[in-house]
């Protein structure tokens, strides 16, 4: 079996199989990098996952998951102004999170540079928006990279980190979800020879203001929006952009990021290719490069994931420096919504330009099936708890979601939560549905995870300002969507063993007075505790608790002893009652066309969560395999 | 479209894919394909359908266009159904591993379950050739991947790719003792 932390520490060049966010760990150990920090998401914790692979008295730097994105981007900020070179990774709407203090950034004088790592989501594959990150970079004058492929993901991120460290300042390195997990053979250069890296505390506070308040923000600025000049003249000289020459004079194409790729792939069978002009460094872009692109060719299309951002500068500058060329707009509301796959691009082209592409070969019509959404696994506790909760309310109560495994509960049969922002919403948006409403109580849900990352002002606030709100903390234990990852509450860091934050010890700081505790299993207590919380005064919680089943059995699993238990029906006792199958519906349970109810032996774990909804106690222990 | 081969791999969160899908990249590699290749991560994988492309030769994306997969591999049947809507090139083949964890509208009796008769007629639209695989007696349920690998090797479905190079693959990736429990099912 290959090491892989082996590979990312070998000094040696080589070549290995790896997805983007591998080859970026490859980048960060190559670049000297001394302090990395992150909140999980999606499509970055498999970044985490190659720096664990590291043993640690060998990995070359520090590495932490903060609380959330805006502490993480603060510790690595507060690292780069002594003079570490530093990382900050997270998701998307992460940066939402980190903005705050994200925006000043570009104000400061980095000292050993800082690199900001986003994995933005066309396509919303796992987040609640697709938000396209590159309208911060234009917001706080932070420069953007943009990579198309795993190698150049690699590369780019040693450029950047270079511009960041020499520049002193931070730079914005955008991945996208299918740059962050496209697998391709990469190739990794020798680790240079750095020797003992310096560890010097260099923070100098006379070094470049670092208190940006009310006049001298103006000097903080014009060194930002000098820096963007100097790097923008500088571009030629980086190589972050490529020119594709199809000897097309009619037609060009303007890309960026993963959309090059599915060009690429879209052009292969055309015979009249256009040019490709393929920018790397989107902000600043190359003016005077992208100009005389669009000088010579009479017809331009900007082939565009998300927002038009490069469009409409391309646009501004042909009307500046008056060049006489059309830029082709956007076809339909389409064109800004969604990833820009193969297909996608290949459908934008033909818009563009009909006569380009080869007529698509016509297919048999087949009827589409109904998708399968994502849900709760067998033996999850949050299954348990919807299930036990809604039976204590009533039709018209208000149910709140927030973000975790546990919003999957807004699907059928539950049905609980019912309205999503963003983390740790819950408490505050539920506290405003209880305004001048006497009639539908108000319910809403956190994970433990969350309650840490941005749960804590929504409670104080509702206890402060006493909302009358319900809130059911879903404690599993764990960071469990995006890969069963450490929190504040599970008493290790990414380190090792740490501090346990309860939750319950969090809330009475905050001043809550009612605070209920249970296992989400006891079904019954549980729905007892909601009927009874919901009609008393101000702010209460209910902790519901239990271990996230999918990480405590693949742990089991890994142990000699393990037995593998499972639950059946029998048959002669069954009623059909389906009360297993529609209204608990853990997917374990299958049913046949005549109604007879099954246990896929594939999915149950034998938890037994289930045996106390059926109306006839059929659901008995299966014999033991393993 | 592109010239190369294009695999499409698709199951149910939990089902193993991401192993086939590392398994058949690096055999892949070993066979002298230049490759490119992505997987699903994220929350799909609980309970979700989860998919991966695999693209043999020269390619720029890692993604299948839709409708370009020369081979799909399924390892449940209504994915399997779905992806010969969707993913399955005209003349393409599809191998599937006949179990059924049935979706959340099945399990509430508002829909049928797919039956292989229908998946049937779907490939006979495609003009593709179906190969239904099941294994009654296998004791653990993760290694139905590796019963498909296996008929996919024996109908030799992927150019240039055998036995040994998904044996070192697989030896690459594993640690012993389920390296032997899976080579088992390979020969």
């Amino acid at each position: 079996m290959n090491d892989l932390g082996e590979m990312l520490m070998r000094p040696q060049a080589y070549s290995e199989l790896a997805m983007g966010n591998v080859a970026l760990v490859r980048a960060m150990v190559e670049s000297g990098v001394r302090v990395v920090t992150s909140y999980p998401g999606s499509p970055t914790p498999e970044i985490a996952e190659a720096i664990r692979s590291i043993d640690a008295e060998k990995r070359p730097f520090y590495f932490e998951f903060s609380l959330n994105e805006k502490v993480a981007t603060e510790v690595a900020f507060g690292a780069a102004i002594n003079g570490r070179l530093s990382v900050v990774f997270f998701k998307s709407v992460g940066l939402n999170v980190a903005a705050d203090s994200f925006v000043q950034l570009p104000l400061m004088d980095i000292t050993g540079g800082m690199v900001v790592v986003l994995g933005d989501d066309p396509g919303a594959n796992s987040s609640q928006n697709e938000q396209d990150n590159r309208h911060y970079a234009q917001l706080s004058y932070c420069p953007l990279f943009e990579p198309a492929s795993a190698q150049e993901a690699y590369d780019m991120f040693k450029k950047a980190a270079a511009v960041a460290r020499e520049r002193r300042m931070c730079v914005i390195l955008r991945l996208t979800t299918h740059v962050c997990h496209a697998k391709e053979l990469l190739s990794f250069a020798a680790l240079p020879d750095r020797g003992k890296p310096d560890d010097t505390p260099l923070f100098n506070p006379d070094s470049g203001n670092y208190i940006p308040i009310a006049a001298s923000v103006f000097p903080m600025k014009k060194r930002a929006l000098e820096r963007l000049a100097a790097l923008e003249a500088d571009l030629p000289a980086l190589g972050f952009d490529r020119f594709v020459d199809h000897g097309n004079k009619e037609r060009g194409v303007i890309v960026a990021g993963l959309p090059f790729a599915s060009l690429m792939d879209t052009l292969s069978g055309c015979e009249k290719k256009p040019d490709v002009l393929k920018l790397g460094s989107v902000y600043p872009f190359d003016r005077n490069l992208v100009a005389s692109f669009l000088a010579s060719h009479r017809e331009v299309k900007v082939l565009e994931e998300l927002d038009p951002i490069l469009e409409g500068q391309c646009k501004a500058l042909a009307f500046e420096r008056h060049i006489n060329v059309t830029i082709l707009s956007r076809y339909s509301l389409d064109e800004a919504m969604g990833e820009c796959t193969p297909s996608k691009a290949a459908a934008v082209l033909r818009s563009a330009w009909p006569d380009m592409l080869k007529a698509e070969p016509v297919r048999a019509h087949l009827e589409p099936l109904a998708p399968r959404p994502a849900q709760m696994c067998p033996g999850c506790g949050h299954r348990s708890a919807f299930y036990a909760i809604k039976k204590a309310l009533g039709p018209e109560d208000i149910t709140v979601a927030d973000i975790g495994c546990h919003t999957l509960g807004h699907l059928p049969p539950y049905r609980m939560g019912r309205v999503l922002l963003s983390m740790g919403h819950s408490s505050s948006t539920a506290a405003g549905l209880s305004l001048f409403n006497e009639t539908r109580r108000v319910l809403c849900f956190i994970g433990d995870s969350t309650f840490f990352h941005a749960g804590l002002p929504g409670i104080a606030n509702a206890v402060y300002n006493r909302h009358r709100v319900l809130l059911v903390v879903m404690e599993n234990g764990t960071t469990a969507m995006t890969g069963h990852q450490d929190h504040p509450g599970t008493g290790r860091n990414f380190n090792g063993p740490s501090e346990k934050l309860s939750v319950n010890a969090a809330l009475t700081g905050l001043g809550v007075t009612n605070i209920r505790e249970v296992d989400t299993y006891k079904q019954s207590e549980l729905s007892a505790m909601v009927r009874e919380a919901l009609d008393e005064p101000g702010f209460k919680v209910i902790i519901a608790r239990h271990p996230c089943m999918l990480k405590f059995s693949r742990e089991a699993s890994r142990k000699p002893a393990y037995v593998r238990a499972r639950v059946k029906i029998d048959q002669s006792v069954c009623t059909k009652a389906h009360e297993c199958v529609e209204r608990f519906a853990c997917p374990s349970f299958q049913r046949t066309t005549d109604g007879t109810v099954t246990v896929n032996p594939d999915l149950c774990i034998g938890d037994g969560s289930c045996r106390q909804t059926c109306p006839s106690q059929a659901i008995v222990p299966s014999k033991p395999s393993n | 479209m592109s010239e190369c081969f294009n695999i499409f791999m698709v199951g149910v969160g939990g089902q193993g894919i991401g192993l086939l899908a590392q398994v058949l990249a690096k055999a892949a590699l070993n066979a002298g394909w230049a490759i490119h290749a992505c997987d699903t991560h994220g929350l799909a994988q609980r309970g979700g359908m989860v998919s991966s492309h695999l693209r043999l030769g020269q390619a720029y994306s890692p993604l299948v266009p839709d409708g370009q997969a020369d081979l799909v591999l399924a390892l449940e049947r209504t994915e399997a159904a779905r992806a010969a809507v969707t993913m399955l090139k005209d003349g393409g083949s599809l191998a599937w591993y006949d179990a059924a964890w049935q979706a959340l509208d099945v399990r509430m009796g508002q829909a049928k379950p797919v039956e292989a008769s229908e998946l049937k007629t779907s490939l006979n639209a495609r003009k593709a050739i179906g190969y239904k695989v099941y294994r009654a007696d296998l004791a653990d349920p993760r290694m139905q991947n590796m019963v498909l690998l296996s008929a996919v090797l024996n109908a030799d479905l992927i150019p240039r790719l055998s036995l040994d190079h998904v044996k070192t693959a697989l030896s690459e990736l594993l640690p012993a003792k389920a390296l032997e429990a899976n080579l088992a099912l390979l020969q």
